[in-house]
């Protein structure tokens, strides 16, 4: 068989390129091997600590060189999954993890995962900035949000919503494999009702506040650090009548925001080497300097002197 | 020369038979096998724990539910019907009416330009599709028609419309292109207007290739997830109307198999779901098949 001058060209283009493809990684070996040998660490997780992640990460980069941290989001369930999975160094959560998770962990890799608590989210609430509406209770948003709930309507919580037409609460929650959402319906509803059918679930924290930020209607809820100018954050009160605070760093620190929650870290066992550098650095002033930026709360000094001992107690 | 080469193609004949013939055998081997991977995975659960009834009759979804986990999936599938039907009452009416312009009315030079550019129309990935439904066709909607939200029935129908449009579009033209010349001088020589000889000759002749073509528009819009979970506003809840947010089957599957405990009830739910989505794009294409063969015997 003989082959076309044009498709012969091809042949012996895709040739050279292969060939030098070929010398690139010839020539990269030695190249490599000059430089110092990087250690990856891998972290994933909680979609709502991700940008605090990716942030640590990035200044972690300047500090050791040797040493790079891959973050990666998809939610807390996933982060766990893969912390079970032995896949991930260290998984990040926006809740605790279970005890059965726990279980599930040492069975799979012989190794308990050992927890850190490497700062805090104030959960906000958020609603469209036309909303004339400034404070809600605990007690309101379970009306709201609760399977037995009867709050559907804006004029029902005493407000005219003008920019809403049809006066009806829009509900914007999250998908159920996020922390944000097991953490949201513990603290409205306990653990013994569920949120109403025909919610709104969006598949990350930002997709929320976007959303809200483009419907009037709506009522959602994200962590703090994605406020836009869009949107709203509602002063929380935890029943009707008392003092309702917004969700500030002051509010979090003194724990007069009624959401507020621990955000963890978690380790296949102690952490060790570069691992545990990583996760001393992250307790470092430094380090809890990135969370403040970030938009979350971070932990007190002594707090962080001494959940950051723990690892070498 | 000529001699070896003949007989080396002699030779080459039976492998090359034989591969084609793997080929064929293998489209079987890989959808047995894809029923029975899936099916696997959900069926201890199928067997043992699944209320059928409750699973196919309930619209009540609660999988993570700490007291009381139901999985009832009326509503997620009154969803994907809902976004499917609606779709199709765009897409097909306008895909086969441009089917008929572009193969029949257009000059052969309108013809490449439309031809390319409808492709074009196919080439968008269905993220994109889903991220112009979540932004500018939610506020969009929100304002001509006042909806509380434009995340709804009504975005992701014309979203998955969009979509299927192109593939009933090339696949009707191809069918009327098939239709043999003769029909439509026949029909020309009889005294027929231009819109007689579509109507009359070709529509009828192509009658199988348009609902073939139609049927693949619908296993698209059953089928899609992406767009569809941006879309619809991923509510789990009976549509009552085109403003009403809802979530599909896929969708469904898409948001929450990542998270599921591999092998728990949830995990085993969702694969089931999947064999339930197999199904229903199964007895759509049976009953297509039925549905020509019986045209022809007429």
């Amino acid at each position: 068989m003989s082959y076309s001058l044009p498709f012969r060209k091809f042949l012996a283009c895709s040739a050279a390129v292969a060939a030098t493809g070929l010398l690139q990684v010839g020539c990269g070996g030695p190249n490599e091997n000059d430089a110092p040998e990087k250690t990856v660490i891998q972290n994933a997780g909680s979609d709502t600590m991700v940008n605090l992640a990716q942030a640590w990460a990035e200044d972690y980069a300047g500090v050791e060189l040797t040493v790079s941290v891959e973050i990666s989001g998809g939610g807390s369930g996933t982060g766990i999954a893969a912390l079970i999975n032995g896949t991930v160094d260290i998984a990040n959560c926006s809740r605790q993890m279970k005890p059965e998770e726990l279980e599930r962990a040492e069975q799979n890799t012989g190794k308990r995962p050992v927890e850190f608590v490497v700062g805090f989210d104030a959960l906000a609430v958020y609603v469209h900035r036309d909303n004339p509406l400034d404070e809600i209770s605990i007690e309101q948003l379970a009306q709201i949000y609760g399977e037995k709930g009867n709050l559907t309507q804006w004029t029902q919580l005493g407000i005219n919503h003008t920019a809403c037409a049809s006066d009806e609460i829009i509900r914007i929650s999250r998908q159920s494999n996020s922390g944000t959402y097991y953490y949201f319906r513990e603290a409205l509803l306990g653990s013994t009702q569920d949120f109403k059918l025909g919610s709104r679930d969006l598949h990350g924290s930002k997709d929320v506040v976007d959303l809200v930020g483009s419907t009037p209607c709506t009522i959602g809820y994200s962590g703090m650090g994605y406020a836009t100018e869009k949107v709203k954050m509602l002063k929380i009160a935890v029943k009707e009548g008392d003092t309702p605070y917004p969700p500030t760093l002051e509010t979090g620190l003194d724990g007069t925001y009624p959401i507020a929650r621990p955000l963890y870290m978690y380790t296949l066992g102690e952490p060790t080497g570069e691992i545990k550098a990583y996760i001393d650095w992250v307790f470092s002033e430094v380090g809890q300097e990135i969370v403040e930026k970030n938009g979350y709360v971070p932990l007190q000094k002594e707090e962080a002197e001494s959940t950051g001992d723990m690892p070498g107690e | 020369m000529l001699p070896i080469r003949h007989r080396l193609e002699n030779m080459a004949e039976p492998v090359i038979e034989l591969i084609i013939r793997l080929c064929g055998i293998s489209a079987i081997i890989f959808v047995f096998g894809i029923f029975f991977f899936v099916f696997r995975e959900g069926a201890s659960f199928f067997f043992t724990g699944l209320d059928l009834t409750e699973f196919l009759t309930s619209p009540e979804w609660f999988p993570s539910s700490v007291s009381n986990k139901r999985y009832g999936v009326l509503a997620l599938a009154a969803g994907t019907a809902s976004v499917t039907l609606l779709a199709m009452c765009i897409a097909v009416p306008f895909g086969i009416g441009a089917a008929i312009y572009v193969s029949e009315f257009c000059s052969p030079r309108l013809k490449e330009t439309f031809k390319i550019v409808i492709e074009l129309l196919a080439a968008i990935p269905s993220v994109v599709w889903g991220f112009i439904g979540l932004t500018i066709m939610n506020e969009l909607i929100i304002d001509l028609f006042d909806a509380p939200i434009g995340l709804n029935v009504l975005n992701g129908g014309l979203i998955l419309a969009l979509m299927s449009v192109p593939i009933i579009v090339s696949i009707g033209e191809d069918a009327l292109k098939a239709v043999p010349d003769s029909y439509r001088e026949a029909a020309v020589a009889l005294g027929a207007t231009r819109w007689q000889v579509v109507y009359r000759a070709l529509l009828p002749a192509a009658k199988n290739g348009l609902l073939a073509a139609t049927l693949l528009g619908v296993a698209r819009a059953v089928g899609e997830t992406m767009a569809v979970l941006m879309a619809t506003g991923h509510a789990v809840q009976m549509p009552g109307g085109l403003l009403d947010s809802v979530r599909t089957l896929t969708a469904t599957i898409a948001a929450e198999l990542g998270e599921a405990p591999v092998m728990s009830d949830h995990y085993q739910v969702l694969f089931i779901i999947g064999v339930l989505l197999f199904s229903i794009n199964f007895i759509v294409n049976l009953s297509a098949d039925l549905i020509v063969k019986g045209i022809r015997e007429e």
